[in-house]
């Protein structure tokens, strides 16, 4: 207590600040949640054992101290309090969610093994098994990013073309229409046989499901073009490939990005299939394999990285969309 | 093509580049379902070079479409168009359209934009000062970085006059540039319109509805009948510039032009 009137009485040159906020409010709720969930691991026995209940208690702990710390000794003002106090309520409750999860697992068994996991077990799990984790996902990238990579490439040219000339159109049109509503996950048998490895199979799988998202959308955002444009472009001395170079191509990328984003989609659900198919390492291979022997930790630890690295790589193409769209109307 | 690129060599503020424009006996159809459309017919019309030519008429007779002739985007159904007495066979930066949408590519910048043309004949690299003086002619050398879309209607319709300026064109055929912007703006540009046309000596055909326009910037005005269109009159207007609305003589060539469209005052 004396330590932290201390502490206030440090910072009091902050607090008098013009136009600065009061103490972080949120913080302190904060740091009580996250030291709730610290004190339950410690403090009370284990009904069900899961590990690394130390580690849990140190990292959960350390938390609330630094949302202590951040409360009282952080900025009062300035874009990174404007962070702090809008996810305030976030904070708070993911401690909340970690002291009930922890208490009614492992310290009640109110939720029982193998089907549920204290947040100390996935913990455990990161902890005994990072290795293999590490290896899983690197296979999942190299499979996600050569099958999304090539998808959209292939669906890019191929809807540029589509969109652009009518020979393509007559032709690739109904078969795009016919092939394009059908589960990419339906290829599964034939492509065993016409692929060398079950990874190149794998790749071809996630290519087409996030291949062809992108190449119906970019056709009709070519075909959609406003053709004074192309009137402009050739009244200007413009040939045909700068017509679809500069005019054709830049008009569409907002339809391509829609495209883009589905297949993002799509490419995650397929993956996760495709390497439950006789890979050798990989994150879905990884799920299938521990739910074999009924390692749902495991599984639901691999999920936690499985959303992290989705998630992050849905930001990575918000980040690309927004510098290359910046030029619409009222966009950002 | 010849011409054009001896035209691109050549420096642009000095030669006063302009072009005798020949339509004889064009009629354009269109077909609809079927249906044959007739829009123009036979009309018959020389501009000399360096003239600033009005054309007049009810709205959808077909004006627009004979600009487009004239650019070479399209072709007539019957009779031929020539430019120095060369016929016209497709589209060529000699000859540029300005439509009523200033239709700026949303995606590049105003500099971009108005870099079109060069661009597109690979010139741009050796010819980028071209550019901007383009851009300083118009006004808007302070807005090269940005995007039409933040651009106001005016600031639009000058970037559109720069894109086809930067080119230097022989003949500027002039869609109803005007036709979208408030009154205040259309005034203005106008002046400027006209300031550019004295200053640089293209010759130019300007479509409008707008009968003081016609009468204010023209040197002779043609109205045109409904559709199909034929020539129905025509009036030169032998007055210097720069013209006053409220000139005695512009109110009273308003008045007859008015009159020969069906609308006594």
């Amino acid at each position: 207590m004396t330590q932290a009137t201390h502490l206030v009485e440090r910072v009091a040159p902050s607090l008098a600040r013009p136009g600065g906020r009061p103490v972080w409010a949120g913080g302190l709720a904060a740091a009580a949640s996250w030291g709730a969930a610290a004190l339950v691991t410690k403090a009370l026995p284990n009904a069900v054992p899961y590990g690394s209940d130390d580690l849990f208690a140190i990292l959960v702990g350390g938390g609330a101290v630094a949302f202590a710390g951040l409360a009282v000794a952080g900025p009062r003002s300035g874009r990174l309090r404007e962070m702090l106090d809008h996810y305030g309520p976030w904070f708070i409750a993911i401690g909340v969610w970690l002291t009930l999860w922890e208490f009614s697992t492992a310290k009640t068994g109110w939720l029982p093994k193998p089907f549920f996991s204290a947040p100390t077990g996935l913990l455990h799990v990161y902890v005994s098994d990072w290795q293999r984790l590490l290896i899983c996902v690197g296979y999942s990238l190299r499979l996600w990013a050569l099958g999304f990579g090539l998808g959209a490439l292939f669906g890019y040219v191929g809807g540029v073309a589509l969109g652009w000339s009518k020979p393509f159109a007559y032709w690739g049109m109904p078969i795009l229409k016919l092939i394009g509503p059908v589960p990419a996950t339906a290829w599964i048998p034939v492509t065993f046989y016409f692929f060398p490895t079950t990874f190149d199979a794998s790749v071809f799988i996630v290519a087409l499901a996030s291949g062809i998202p992108v190449m119906i959308l970019t056709s009709s955002g070519v075909a959609s073009v406003n053709r004074a444009y192309y009137d402009v472009g050739r009244n200007l001395g413009a040939g045909p490939w700068y017509l679809v170079s500069r005019i054709a191509i830049p008009s569409a990328l907002p339809h391509t990005f829609v495209g883009l984003f589905m297949g993002l989609y799509y490419s995650f659900a397929v993956l996760v299939v495709a390497e439950m198919l006789g890979a050798k390492y990989g994150l879905g291979w990884y799920i299938q394999f521990q739910t074999n022997y009924s390692g749902y930790a495991n599984v639901y630890a691999t999920i936690v990285i499985m959303s992290l690295i989705c998630a992050g790589l849905v930001k990575l193409l918000f980040v690309v969309r927004d510098r290359l769209l910046g030029w619409q109307e009222g966009f950002i | 093509m010849p011409p054009q690129a001896s035209a691109l060599r050549a420096p642009p503020a000095v030669a006063r580049r302009n072009v005798a424009i020949e339509i004889r006996g064009v009629s354009q159809t269109f077909d609809l379902r079927g249906t044959a459309l007739p829009v123009l017919e036979d009309i018959d019309l020389a501009v000399a070079p360096g003239e600033f030519v009005a054309l007049l008429g009810p709205s959808g007779c077909g004006k627009s479409t004979l600009l487009r002739l004239v650019s070479g985007l399209d072709r007539p159904t019957a009779g031929t168009i020539a430019a120095d007495g060369v016929i016209v066979e497709g589209p060529d930066p000699s000859r540029i359209l300005v439509f009523q949408d200033p239709t700026l590519f949303p995606w590049a910048s105003v500099w971009n934009n108005v870099a079109t043309g060069l661009d597109a004949r690979g010139v741009l690299d050796r010819q980028r000062g071209r550019v901007d003086d383009a851009l300083k002619l118009v006004g808007l050398s302070g807005f090269a970085r940005a995007y039409p879309h933040q651009l106001s209607g005016g600031m639009a319709q000058r970037a559109a006059l720069a894109r086809a300026l930067v080119n230097d064109p022989a003949l500027l055929l002039l869609d109803e540039p005007l036709g979208k912007l408030d009154s205040l703006t259309r005034l203005t540009l106008q002046g400027e319109l006209l300031a550019l046309w004295r200053a640089k000596g293209f010759t130019a055909l300007l479509v409008t509805h707008d009968v003081e326009e016609a009468v204010l910037l023209s040197s002779r005005v043609i109205v045109l009948s409904e559709r199909p269109a034929r020539i129905k009159a025509e009036f030169a207007v032998d007055l210097a510039y720069p013209r006053h609305r409220d000139n005695p003589k512009v109110v009273e060539l308003r008045r007859r032009i008015l009159g020969t469209l069906g609308l006594e005052t």
